[in-house]
């Protein structure tokens, strides 16, 4: 299950550093869209259970996320810096006030329970979860991680990747080749919303329960923790960054109680000796070899 | 090409630039020298919409740009490099000439494909970087050149606009003495292979006088003389208030 909850979070790391990594813009509050994705299937679940189908699900979450990630993202991209990721974290935790006080709709602090969803008219009835999440959906789950792989992929290499990159390095100067640079730092936060939003989504079926700390600024920081952990400088980092954080997490809180503190220390750790992340360093590493063999 | 018409800024007391009327010509490349203060970097930032004037007219292919934004200015074709070099420095020397062609293009929003699937493009952002002899460099990203090679890679990227009045402002500042002339090489025989209209900043008249057909001399605001570099060269006004001469 532990492999699971990591490509979900993989997909959540592609997506949020389609604007750390390659915009050059750091949120503290995309746990926001993550819990847009969530809370869309939980919801659906609760009041539209006839429409709650993992083909029905997915779109819908995209939408959701599209939608708020768009209201979020036009007030954000107007400011960059430290003004971006305080503005992103505000709006986050209006969210989470929302989701937390609104008892009656969203489960408030209890949060909502999440079903097993149909999948193309297939029902699950009587499957446990652990069965469902080691079968059908492991697979579903590996396709979505491979489509949205490739699709961040072809985003990051693409002519509008390179405009993001553009803007990262030296905004005066994108402005000045053409480029509208607020409207695409809106596109780049549109889309990475999407991204965390679906990885949202997927990420309910695995944890069977969603409650409003999704949205908190704690768990948003816990996504750029991943991020950084991996790597931002490189593609694959947030990937194996995710997975390093799923199992460090667990690891530390079946050891400890003292979880968080094994999770601040790495930080520290990682900030001093591997400011590139895991996956900065080792191809750092796999530089230098190739390197010497020449 | 560009008719400029009394224009004016001043900046509280100080006249920057001070009721300054200026003529470029389809494919002439004109310097403007002066003493530091003199307002030649005001009167770039002037043409490229950096700042607005106080009075006066810009006139760019016969539209009145005097207030237009530089967004606009660029679109129609006033392109202009920095005296302090304004680079893309995550990226290879080959995407921050690629990226502008793109722009140029229209083709910014194209978010699939790869960049590399657009050949045309491709191929011409190596030629551009051939015509400054760069293309060598192209996969080495800003960090790995040198001072030299950056000025030109910043004159590439306008180049690269499309622009039919290039804007330089001081293109070999931070260079190094024997580099200055390699570089000017570099920058001139691209810009003339395709005839673009050029006004060069500059405070060294040697390094200009090679490569400009006109020159003209700024002194606190004021258009103080202009002809051929010879003539300038030989103008004892010039010579005692910019080059400090006095016989």
């Amino acid at each position: 299950m532990l492999f699971e909850y990591g490509l979900t979070f993989a997909i959540v790391g592609l997506g949020f550093n389609l604007l750390l990594g390659y915009t050059g813009l750091l949120s503290f509050g995309h746990g926001a869209y993550f819990a847009a994705g969530a809370y869309t299937v939980a919801m659906v679940g609760k009041y539209l259970p006839k429409a709650y189908s993992l083909e029905i699900l997915i779109p819908a979450a995209l939408l959701f996320s599209l939608v708020l990630s768009i209201i979020f993202g036009f007030v954000c991209v107007r400011h960059t810096r430290i003004f971006f990721s305080i503005l992103a974290l505000s709006l986050s935790m209006l969210l989470f006030a929302l989701l937390f006080k609104l008892y009656h709709i969203t489960g408030g602090s209890d949060g909502l329970r999440v079903p097993l969803p149909t999948m193309f008219g297939f029902s699950f009835k009587g499957v446990r979860r652990p069965e469902f999440l080691s079968g059908t959906y492991y697979y579903f789950l590996l396709v979505m991680f491979a489509v949205s792989f490739l699709i961040m992929k072809g985003i990051v290499s693409s002519p509008f990747g390179k405009a993001l990159q553009a803007i990262r390095d030296n905004e005066v100067r994108a402005e000045l080749i053409g480029i509208r640079v607020r409207r695409y730092r809106l596109y780049a936060f549109i889309i990475s919303g999407m991204f965390v939003g679906l990885g949202g989504a997927l990420w309910t079926f695995v944890n069977g329960h969603v409650t409003a700390d999704l949205s908190h600024w704690v768990f948003s920081g816990e996504i750029v923790y991943m991020t950084l952990l991996g790597g931002f400088g490189i593609f694959e980092g947030p990937i194996i960054g995710a997975m390093i954080f799923t199992y460090l997490k667990l690891y530390a809180m079946g050891n400890t109680q003292y979880w968080m503190f094994v999770i601040g220390a790495t930080l520290i750790i990682l900030v001093l000796l591997l400011p590139n992340g895991v996956a900065g360093a080792v191809s750092g590493l796999w530089g230098k070899i190739k390197r010497k063999s020449h | 090409m560009l008719t400029i018409d009394n224009l004016r800024k001043h900046f509280g007391f100080v006249k920057a630039v001070d009721n300054i009327n200026l003529d470029i010509k389809e494919g002439e490349i004109v310097s403007i020298i002066g003493t530091n203060g003199a307002g030649k970097t005001t009167l770039v930032n002037l043409i490229s919409g950096y700042i607005r004037p106080d009075s006066g007219r810009i006139l760019f292919l016969d539209k009145d740009i005097t207030y237009a934004s530089p967004y606009v200015r660029i679109k129609l074709g006033v392109g202009r490099s920095f005296q302090l070099i304004q680079l893309f420095g995550g990226i290879s020397v080959l995407d921050n000439v690629r990226t502008a062609l793109f722009s140029k293009y229209g083709m910014i929003r194209r978010g699939l494909l790869s960049a590399d699937r657009y050949s045309s493009v491709t191929d011409e952002a190596i030629k551009i970087l051939d015509n400054f002899n760069m293309s060598d460099k192209k996969n080495l990203t800003p960090k790995g050149l040198s001072e030299g090679d950056l000025k030109i890679l910043d004159v590439a990227i306008a180049f690269a606009l499309k622009s039919k009045l290039l804007l330089l402002d001081e293109p070999t500042s931070g260079v190094a003495t024997s580099d200055k002339f390699k570089v000017m090489d570099s920058i001139v025989s691209a810009i003339r292979k395709e005839g673009i209209s050029t006004l060069i900043i500059e405070h060294d008249m040697d390094i200009v006088s090679g490569y400009s057909d006109r020159v003209i001399v700024m002194h606190e605001g004021r258009i103080m003389a202009q002809g051929k570099p010879d003539e300038i060269m030989e103008n004892k006004d010039v010579k005692a208030t910019v080059f400090g001469i006095v016989n």
